[in-house]
């Protein structure tokens, strides 16, 4: 058997790249999608601890999250569309309005 | 009963305060002006009535040997040992007080209102004089200390007001604030005194309240402190005498009572001659218990009785003022009763309180006479020969100068004698010394004499010298000018009506017949009656007794009977008052023989004093009216010049460079500017926190996200 | 090293080279397939473990419905590589190393403490008649948990999705001409009654 630390390094590896991915990306639909790559690792690391612990809640738990995605990613989509027309510019450092 | 006598004037204060204004409106001046004097004089009326009433009526209860009616009126101050009531005490002192500041005040008023007549502060006038009125009788009646000091700052502040009555003249106000500040420098000693005394004593009230004795019957179980020795007594009676001297004009404080005659002449004549300065004296009289204590501060209340006695003295002769002269007059007769009790002799001084507020009221209320007959004149050198045309104040005048001077018979030559005699031969202070004042006082008194005959001379008598020039108005503007137009011609002068010269007969008969009450034995025996002296019997429970100045521990009935040495009393006249257990009989018939005669010798002495007194500034002034007097005189010895350049000015340039510059624009506006810049700049700091960049955002987050899990880590793993 | 250890090892390094490939790459579609194929290594990882109906989930619609929206909307957007715009934040290219290795450090020390789990035991095969719902992974254990225990999320999320619907679009649409009129008549009848100038919703409006 693969042992649950593995899956746990693989899940917080894949979050860490994300997350950086946040930083780094200048792109907003690749923030997006850094964003997205975090929510999938912890659906995995969710899965893992549903499998090792004999519960079916994990599962359950990775579904609704998995349905939240999707609607974060439909409204997020809408609002880069939106900034896309006023900016003309997918450059997430121009929407910079809320600079004191 | 007593609280009336009190607050019959402030009832006819509150009136003419909040009235005045409205009925001098409605009525017209001429009919408030009737409406107001009555009112303001009909509540002195009262007072004065109630208080004849009150010591001419039922017979007083004695308490602790001392007959004293104590009224309370209500509870004011209770906190833990501290108790302050607003509570009333008729004994001896204040009771001889009471008759002599409401007779004499209500005399005032009745002038004042003749005098005020035509002033479109009338009422206000009236209402602050009846505030007075108010105060002083708080003051004496007062049987706590923390009261007497109410009606203290009250009688100042009703000064302050009064002097400054004139209001669009500057000197006027100028004078009011000088005679505020010093009041106030000697009230500093009056507080600190008190703090002291209910440190000491545990209470500061006058008559014993349940079960804690009055603080003189504590006082007077403390031993005698040695001279020179500065002890707690000594203390709290030269910081009460610093009180004293700021009220009463002497040195050092004693600049602002000349100045305070820019103040309308009744005024003068009621608070700065008859009242409101004698409350330094009734002050230390009061505490007369603390003062015997003490032969130190005695010493000190003497010297500087005398002292400045005779440094006004010197200054009145040489006043060109006719009440500038009467104002250093004043303040070397109040050196006269601080003399008095400096020496032990407190009931002498008491007694010359009072027929000096007779014969000192008339004098000003006669010159205030006569600067109206004048219309407004006030400079003694453009009179002269005055005796004709105002026949009723001349005569009263000179009633009151006689008195003054000393001249036998008249009222203040048996007070004047009390006291010289008693400096002579006291035994309060160190030996030598009561005669060294004796002989200040004794050339005081002659300069006395010289100065008011310098006066009366330039103002009653020889060449009419107002008719050599055309008339120029050297006093203050006032009211006076609309009546100076009904008269007529400026250059007549002219007698005053009956309001203002009923009052002045009235004071002079006083001054005549004044001092009888307070003959000594000796003098008494000349006649072949052995009286003794009524005042002094009479104040004597009041009044504490001077024991000898080097005995370490006193008790209460040694003093006693060592002072009656010093009467000659041969019986014992109780009074209807309820008289005191003094009537021991205790002394030696020689010894009593030997004093008299000494104090006869020295009777005579003080009627040649004045006799002399008068023929020379008879002698020097008739023929030669304006001789110029010495420059230094003049001018006051500078005093006022001293104290502007070596504590007004240093005080005004510290407060505008120092305090005002430094302390005020940079610390305290610095600090509070610095406190409001800090937090801007904390702002301004924080503000590039938030740069509206989401990755910014991001970044610190993560940030936070690693501190945050590495804490947590750290402590689940160790 | 059994077979599984070396699937998992192939599938985890295909899914982290192609999440470098998602963070680092310039053109918005290169990101795009890069998260398609971290999809579906995961959904692989899924299977492994136990999680059929999961792993179908995730293909269906995370890669099949999310990620095709992604791709939609970046093509409908006529994006071109990033334009050479000069980065305002150059700091936080030096930073993110450091944070990486951080928060990576970080999570690992914690990870390596969970070897001492007990590995798990075999699962029953869901063709066995005896529990159907029991065995784990199976749509009917899914379902069993979902509309019992779970029937409240279950029910806040069809809702969530109702809302995003309605904001998505709200959000997306482009205005109609009558709207703009409409709105810039109620600015300036606003601005008759309070002269206030917000530059910001000038801006929107136009």
């Amino acid at each position: 058997m693969v042992p649950l630390s593995w899956y746990l390094a693989l899940s917080a590896v894949l979050f860490t790249i994300g997350v950086v991915g946040v930083l780094i990306q200048r792109n907003v639909i690749a923030l997006f999608m850094c964003i997205e790559l975090m929510l999938n690792a912890v659906n995995l690391s969710l899965v893992a601890f549903s499998r090792f612990h004999n519960d079916v809640t994990g599962q359950l738990f990775v579904f609704i999250v998995m349905a939240v995605a999707a609607a974060e990613a439909a409204v997020g989509l809408a609002i880069i569309i939106s900034l896309f027309r006023n900016r003309e510019t997918l450059n997430v450092d121009e929407a910079d309005l809320l600079k004191l | 009963m007593l609280k009336w006598i009190t607050l019959a004037p402030l009832i006819g204060a509150a009136i003419n305060g909040l009235f005045g204004k409205l009925i001098t409106n409605k009525l017209g001046q001429k009919a408030a002006e009737r409406v107001i004097g009555f009112i303001a004089c009909a509540s002195v009326g009262v007072s004065t009535a109630l208080a004849f009433i009150v010591f001419f009526g039922r017979e007083w209860p004695v308490v602790n040997g001392k007959p004293q009616i104590a009224e309370p009126f209500f509870t004011w101050i209770k906190v833990g040992g501290f108790q302050a009531d607003f509570a009333y005490l008729l004994d001896p002192l204040s009771g001889v007080y009471i008759l002599f500041v409401t007779g004499v005040g209500l005399l005032i008023h009745i002038y004042a209102t003749g005098y005020m007549h035509g002033d479109p502060g009338y009422y206000r006038f009236f209402c602050y004089l009846n505030l007075f009125m108010f105060m002083m009788l708080t003051l004496v009646l007062a049987d706590n200390l923390l009261l007497l000091f109410v009606g203290w700052e009250g009688v100042g502040l009703c000064s302050y007001l009064l002097i400054g009555y004139y209001i669009k003249w500057d000197v006027a106000g100028d004078a009011a604030k000088k005679a505020f500040v010093m009041n106030r420098v000697g009230d500093f000693g009056f507080m600190i005194a008190t703090f002291l005394i209910f440190t000491a004593f545990g209470t500061i009230s006058f008559v014993a309240k349940g079960d804690i004795p009055s603080l003189l019957e504590k006082a007077a179980e403390r031993p005698v402190e040695a001279f020179g020795v500065f002890g707690v007594m000594t203390a709290i009676a030269l910081l009460l005498f610093l009180g004293a001297t700021g009220k009463s004009a002497q040195i050092p404080l004693l600049t602002w009572l000349p100045d305070a005659m820019a103040g309308p002449t009744p005024v003068s004549a009621l608070i700065h001659a008859a009242t409101m300065v004698t409350a330094g004296v009734y002050l230390t009289a009061r505490c007369s218990a603390i003062f015997v204590k003490s032969p130190t501060a005695m010493a000190v209340v003497a010297v500087i009785g005398a002292a400045t006695a005779i440094f006004a003295a010197t200054i009145g002769l040489a006043q060109n003022d006719i009440k500038k002269v009467l104002a250093y007059s004043t303040v070397s007769q109040l050196g006269y009763m601080f003399l008095a009790c400096g020496v032990g002799a407190f009931i002498a001084g008491i007694f010359h309180v009072m027929t000096h507020a007779f014969f000192k009221a008339l004098l000003f209320l006669g010159s205030g006479s006569v600067i109206h007959g004048m219309s407004n004149e006030q400079d003694i050198r453009k009179m002269g020969g005055l005796r004709k045309y105002m026949k009723i104040t001349a005569a009263t005048m000179m009633a009151g100068w006689l008195a003054i001077s000393g001249v036998p018979l008249l009222s203040g030559f048996f007070s004047k004698d009390e006291i010289l005699w008693r400096a002579w031969s006291t035994d309060a202070l160190p030996p030598g010394m009561g005669k060294v004042l004796w002989g200040v006082a004794a050339l005081t008194a002659l300069l006395t004499a010289v100065y008011m005959t310098r006066m009366m001379v330039l103002t009653f008598f020889g060449r009419e010298r107002f008719k050599d020039e055309s008339h120029s108005h050297a006093g203050p503007a006032h009211g006076h000018s609309a009546q100076g137009d009904e008269h007529g011609h400026h250059g007549e002068p002219h007698e005053s009506p009956a309001l203002m010269w009923i009052p002045l007969v009235i004071l002079a008969i006083l001054s005549v017949v004044g001092g009888y009450v307070g003959v000594s034995p000796a003098l008494s025996s000349l006649v072949g009656v052995h009286a003794e002296n009524r005042f002094e019997h009479f104040l004597e429970p009041a009044i504490a007794k001077v024991g000898g100045h080097e005995v370490a521990v006193q008790t209460g009935a040694q003093p006693a009977v060592a002072a009656q040495a010093e009467h000659a009393a041969s019986s014992a006249q109780t009074e209807s008052h309820g008289a005191a257990a003094s009537a021991a009989k205790t002394t030696a018939p020689r010894e009593a023989a030997h004093d008299t005669r000494t104090e006869l010798t020295f009777t005579i002495i003080s009627t040649l004093v004045a006799i002399i007194g008068l023929l020379l500034g008879w002698l020097i002034f008739s023929s030669n009216p304006l001789r110029k007097m010495p420059k230094l005189l003049e001018e006051k010895y500078r005093v006022d010049e001293f104290y502007d350049e070596a504590i007004v000015n240093p005080i005004e340039q510290t407060s505008r460079h120092f305090l005002w510059q430094v302390v005020d624009v940079k610390i305290i506006d610095g600090f509070v500017n610095g406190v409001a810049r800090l937090f801007a700049g904390l702002a301004g700091a924080l503000r590039y926190t938030q740069t509206g960049f989401a990755r910014n955002y991001a970044a610190v987050i993560l940030v936070g996200a690693i501190i945050v899990i590495g804490y947590f880590g750290y402590i689940a793993l160790r | 090293m059994e077979f599984a250890h070396i699937l998992f090892l192939a599938l985890a390094s295909l899914a982290v080279v192609a999440a470098f490939n998602v963070i680092l790459q310039r053109n918005p579609i290169y990101n795009a397939i890069g998260l398609i194929t971290v999809l579906c290594c995961l959904a692989a990882l899924f299977l492994t473990l136990n999680a059929q109906f999961i792993s179908a989930m995730q293909i269906i619609v995370y890669a099949g419905a999310i990620m095709v929206l992604f791709v939609f909307v970046i093509m409908l957007l006529n994006i071109r590589s990033e334009e050479s715009v000069t980065d305002r934040q150059k700091y936080l290219k030096w930073l993110a190393a450091p944070l990486f290795l951080a928060l990576l450090g970080e999570v690992i020390a914690v990870v390596r403490h969970v070897e001492r789990f007990q590995p798990p035991a075999p699962l029953p095969s869901a063709n066995t008649m005896n529990n159907p719902e029991a065995v784990l992974g199976t749509v009917e254990s899914i379902a069993h948990g979902m509309f019992t225990d779970y029937v409240l999320p279950f029910e806040a999320t069809s809702v969530l999705i109702l809302m995003a619907i309605v904001g998505s679009m709200l959000l997306a649409r482009r205005e109609k001409k009558e709207d703009i009129e409409r709105i810039e008549q109620a600015l300036a009848a606003q601005e008759a009654e309070q002269p206030i100038v917000e530059d910001s919703e000038e801006e929107v409006a136009a």
